[in-house]
């Protein structure tokens, strides 16, 4: 089968960064297919999208990052692509670690998830540090599956995981469900170095740290 | 016959309110034969409770509580809660559904360029 390789980016009013984040990604996968699901934004997102990418998927209402990155998948289920990588629009992943990740699926791996904590991770506040450490710990005790970032939103997808992967969750909290996945389906999972940049406007962007809470809820709810 | 007192009337009233609810609900189709009974055996409790309030004293004193009022408090959060978390797991399936929804129509309208 020949290699169709989509990068999936969920983008909630992203606007101001989306256009340097995709033209980030051109610069090092040409080839692959951009995806960019604009989860129901209210700041232009989506025209900057229809601008930049290769395929825009447009939910009306915003319904979160979980039913954003479920839709990127189905979108390349249904188009047959044989990997795909979801990448975050707010400019704090580097494109230079995709090649690495699709090397890893292409070695046999089904989910190859991005660790910022085997990377690097320049200007991450001490709280978000011991946040993402209970998110780890709290992933562990409910699907059994250890990882050094489970909230890390850089992600890389086989095929098999393509097709057979499906998430529950709307929001924030899919990142904790993929393990669940991973352990169901007995998908083969490895964790790679990637390099983080923290900036005022994705700290301002990402999971805030009272989140913890609700995700945790949510997962109860999920049990 | 003893005359009710002001505060059973008004509870009274408040059962017979809401009896007549859940039965016009499983008439209009969105109440199921179970939920109905579940309610209308709650309610039922309710109405032994108000005639005859020195009753739930001794009720309560056999799973160890003093006080029948206590007994009829304690069941009522715990009844609340549970209704509570049956809300939220319908909201939850009510978003999921919402969410199906819009991804199909999101997949349905896809805009390409290259792909």
């Amino acid at each position: 089968m020949a290699e169709k390789i989509a990068v999936i980016i969920p983008a909630f009013n992203e606007a101001p960064v989306l256009q340097d984040t995709v033209a980030s990604v051109r610069r090092v996968s040409p080839t692959a297919t951009i995806v960019v699901v604009d989860d129901g934004s209210t700041d232009g997102t989506q025209t900057v999208a229809y601008a930049c990418a290769d395929v825009v998927l447009s939910h009306r209402k915003n319904c979160g990052l979980g039913a954003a990155i479920m839709t990127g998948l189905e979108y390349a289920k249904r188009e047959g692509y044989t990997s795909c990588i979801t990448f975050d629009a707010d400019g704090q992943h580097d494109a230079a670690d995709i090649p690495h990740a699709l090397q890893k699926i292409t070695d046999g791996y089904d989910v190859v998830v991005g660790s910022r904590f085997r990377g690097s991770h320049s200007g991450m506040p001490r709280t978000r540090r011991f946040v993402l450490l209970a998110g780890n710990i709290v992933t562990f005790l409910f699907f059994g599956v250890w990882t050094s970032d489970s909230q890390s939103g850089f992600r890389a997808f086989s095929r098999r995981a393509i097709e057979t992967i499906y998430l529950k969750s709307n929001r924030m909290e899919v990142s904790s469900e993929l393990y669940g996945e991973i352990h169901r389906l007995h998908l083969k999972y490895t964790e790679i170095p990637i390099h983080i940049r923290y900036t005022k406007y994705s700290l301002g962007k990402g999971q805030r740290n009272a989140n913890g809470l609700k995700i945790l809820l949510k997962l109860l709810y999920r049990l | 016959m003893t005359l009710l007192l002001p505060i059973q009337l008004g509870l009274l009233l408040f059962i017979v309110f809401a009896a007549t609810r859940a039965i016009a609900r499983f008439r209009g189709g969105s109440l199921h034969l179970g939920s109905l009974a579940f309610w209308l055996c709650v309610w039922a409790a309710a109405t032994l409770a108000v005639f005859f309030p020195n009753e739930t004293t001794s009720i309560a004193q056999m799973v160890g509580i003093s006080r029948g009022v206590d007994v009829i408090v304690y069941s009522s959060i715990a009844l609340l809660f549970y209704l509570v978390f049956r809300a939220y797991i319908y909201i939850e399936d009510l978003r999921t559904q919402i969410s199906t929804l819009i991804r199909e129509l999101a997949l349905r309208d896809v805009k390409k360029k290259r792909a």
